[in-house]
């Protein structure tokens, strides 16, 4: 039985914007079970009075001047787009 | 012979006496590429009309005899995630498949202040997610020494493109050992510099706290070359490191006298095979008839690198992956009708299993009521990683051992089981995660004829002792030398 459950699987492919269908549902219930599984063996450190790494080096906050450039072309940007129309990018409607 | 058997010195002392032209250098690439490239699979796309007209305006300008740098019309190949303006840059995924850079990454840029000529871009796992190239979405690439295996990966085509002799030297990216492996399993060499040594701007980001790009070489000196180039802080990467680069080739200087060399048990225990381990201590033994001196340590927490590893990878890559969505440039679903729908096939369509199950474990670990017990505490692991490195560093100079637990794996061995190919990394992975810098040299063959890496690890911004330590150890040996026979 695994502690993961069907929908929360289903959760976490809508929070990451996958669209799955339900024989893959079951085969990410089964990896991700292996996965957080294998993870656990990190419990078996005592981390209470670690501070978590997020970066290896130690700096912080690294400022430039707040001098005005030039930005990306426009016609350059949206070359890449699947679909634009005169400079704009255009996806599916968003409001009823 | 191949002009490529020789080093970036020798070719450049030829360009300087007139003996060889760039064009000649650029021909000699693309007359391998017609002759192997069926066999290796390691280009994904090729750059050769504009490479060749490089090398004739190269030419002119060394007819005029105008100033020419170290790397002054050396051929290059170049990882597919490393952003090339006009030049398609695809990550080895479906999703990219017509991306078409409208920007040079910060290494492309220093590569056209050296001169160099830009042959193809280079195979990978998709994403760079993967170790053996079997992820790519387009092809997959073949070790040269035998084509039934693997070359490894992620940077894949940037090892077996210089092994094969298509380029002279190549660029890869390494976030668990995604340089190093390759360069391990393809008898080549392979640097993953310190975290911030090179800017990352262009690079498509994996794992953005892991992910460096780095050399494949040939050799050592060719490596020391490639590195100086592509270094230095820059305003569009804040985590490159404000540093001096230092001049790498001068470090080589071939005198290891007393170096103190750390060699971490755990590196040599459970899982790692006879021929690694058999391999490092013959190694050691040339190392120590130079006058080193290595010791056992202990990185006690190794064993918990690989599952810390994983979690944090993963999870920074379902944030930075989450940009492709089918709107401003890649893949766009035409099975849609809303925006939400519009995003959800567009990746379910455009992204490989690998991906998706990272994404997916990411996410998990990141989301609501899971983050504090698989997020945060795979961070704090994180710390204690490094401060392995660190107590072993205060007392040595370097850190050696294998780079893989084994030479390369058949194509389609390990396809079926993620946690099995992850496996391969165990000893590449903690130096990411510790963020120093590590070099994979070749250091004998297995049974099998596959090569077998060394893997030195350095303390933060000290390439230079690596360096040195692995000419050193190259020049006593003469692996480099060999060449796999196509």
């Amino acid at each position: 039985m695994s502690r993961i459950s069907m929908e929360q699987v289903k959760h976490v492919a809508h929070l990451a914007r996958l669209a799955i269908t339900e024989e893959e549902a079951e085969q990410f219930q089964n990896q991700l079970e292996q996965m957080i599984s294998f993870a656990e063996q990190l419990n078996e450190l005592d981390t209470d009075q670690v501070n978590p790494t997020s970066h290896v080096l130690d700096m912080k906050n690294v400022m430039r001047e707040d001098v005005a450039k030039p930005g990306l072309p426009v016609e350059e940007v949206v070359k890449n787009a699947p679909d634009s129309k005169e400079g704009y990018i255009r996806v599916p409607a968003i409001m009823e | 012979m191949s002009l490529f058997e020789q080093k970036v010195s020798e070719l450049h002392q030829r360009l300087h006496n007139k003996e060889i032209s760039v064009t000649d250098l650029v021909n000699e690439s693309y007359k391998r590429i017609g002759q192997v490239e069926d066999k290796v699979k390691a280009f994904l796309t090729l750059d050769e009309e504009n490479a060749r007209n490089q090398a004739k305006q190269l030419d002119d300008q060394l007819v005029k005899g105008e100033s020419q740098g170290a790397l002054f019309g050396m051929p290059i190949g170049v990882k597919d995630n490393i952003v090339t303006k006009n030049l398609r840059t695809t990550c080895a995924s479906k999703i990219l498949e017509n991306f078409d850079p409208i920007y040079d990454a910060t290494v492309v840029q220093k590569l056209q202040q050296a001169e160099t000529v830009t042959i193809g871009k280079l195979n990978m796992d998709e994403f760079a997610m993967g170790s053996s190239n079997e992820n790519s979405a387009y092809q997959a690439t073949r070790n040269p020494w035998n084509t039934d295996y693997v070359p490894g990966g992620s940077s894949g085509g940037s090892a077996a493109s210089v092994a094969s002799g298509e380029v002279l030297f190549s660029l890869g990216s390494d976030t668990g050992g995604s340089i190093r492996q390759p360069a391990a399993y393809c008898g080549v060499v392979g640097l993953k510099p310190t975290y911030g040594r090179v800017s990352r701007f262009g690079l498509v980001a994996f794992a953005s706290s892991l992910d460096q790009i780095g050399p494949v070489t040939r050799t050592v000196e060719d490596n020391a070359y490639l590195l100086e180039a592509i270094s230095g802080v820059d305003p569009m990467d804040s985590t490159s490191a404000n540093l001096d680069v230092p001049n790498f080739v001068n470090s080589l200087t071939g005198d290891v006298k007393g170096l103190k060399i750390a060699v971490p048990k755990e590196y040599l225990g459970e899982g790692v095979g006879e021929e690694a381990r058999n391999s490092v201590l013959e190694a050691l033994k040339v190392l120590e008839g130079l006058g080193a001196v290595w010791e056992e340590v202990s990185l006690p927490h190794s064993k918990y690198a690989l599952a810390a590893y994983y979690l944090l990878s993963s999870s920074e890559a379902s944030a930075n992956l989450s940009r492709f969505d089918g709107v401003r440039f890649g893949h766009r679903t035409d099975n849609a009708e809303t925006l939400i729908d519009m995003y959800k096939q567009t990746r379910s369509e455009g992204f490989g299993d690998e991906v998706k199950r990272r994404i997916m474990l990411g996410t998990f670990s990141l989301s609501s009521g899971y983050y504090d017990a698989y997020y945060k505490k795979a961070q704090k692991v994180r710390t204690l990683i490094k401060k392995d490195f660190e107590d072993v560093f205060e007392k040595y100079d370097v850190i050696v051992g294998p780079t893989t637990p084994t030479p390369a794996f058949k194509i389609g061995e390990k396809v079926a089981d993620p946690l099995t190919m992850y496996a391969n990394d165990i000893l590449t992975i903690p130096v990411n995660l510790a963020g120093v810098p590590g070099i994979s040299v070749p250091c004998g063959f297995a049974a099998n004829g596959l090569p077998l890496g060394l893997q030195m690890i350095g303390k933060h911004f000290d390439e230079s002792t690596i360096y040195r330590a692995a000419h050193a150890f190259e020049q006593a040996t003469d692996f480099h030398k060999q060449f796999p026979k196509l």
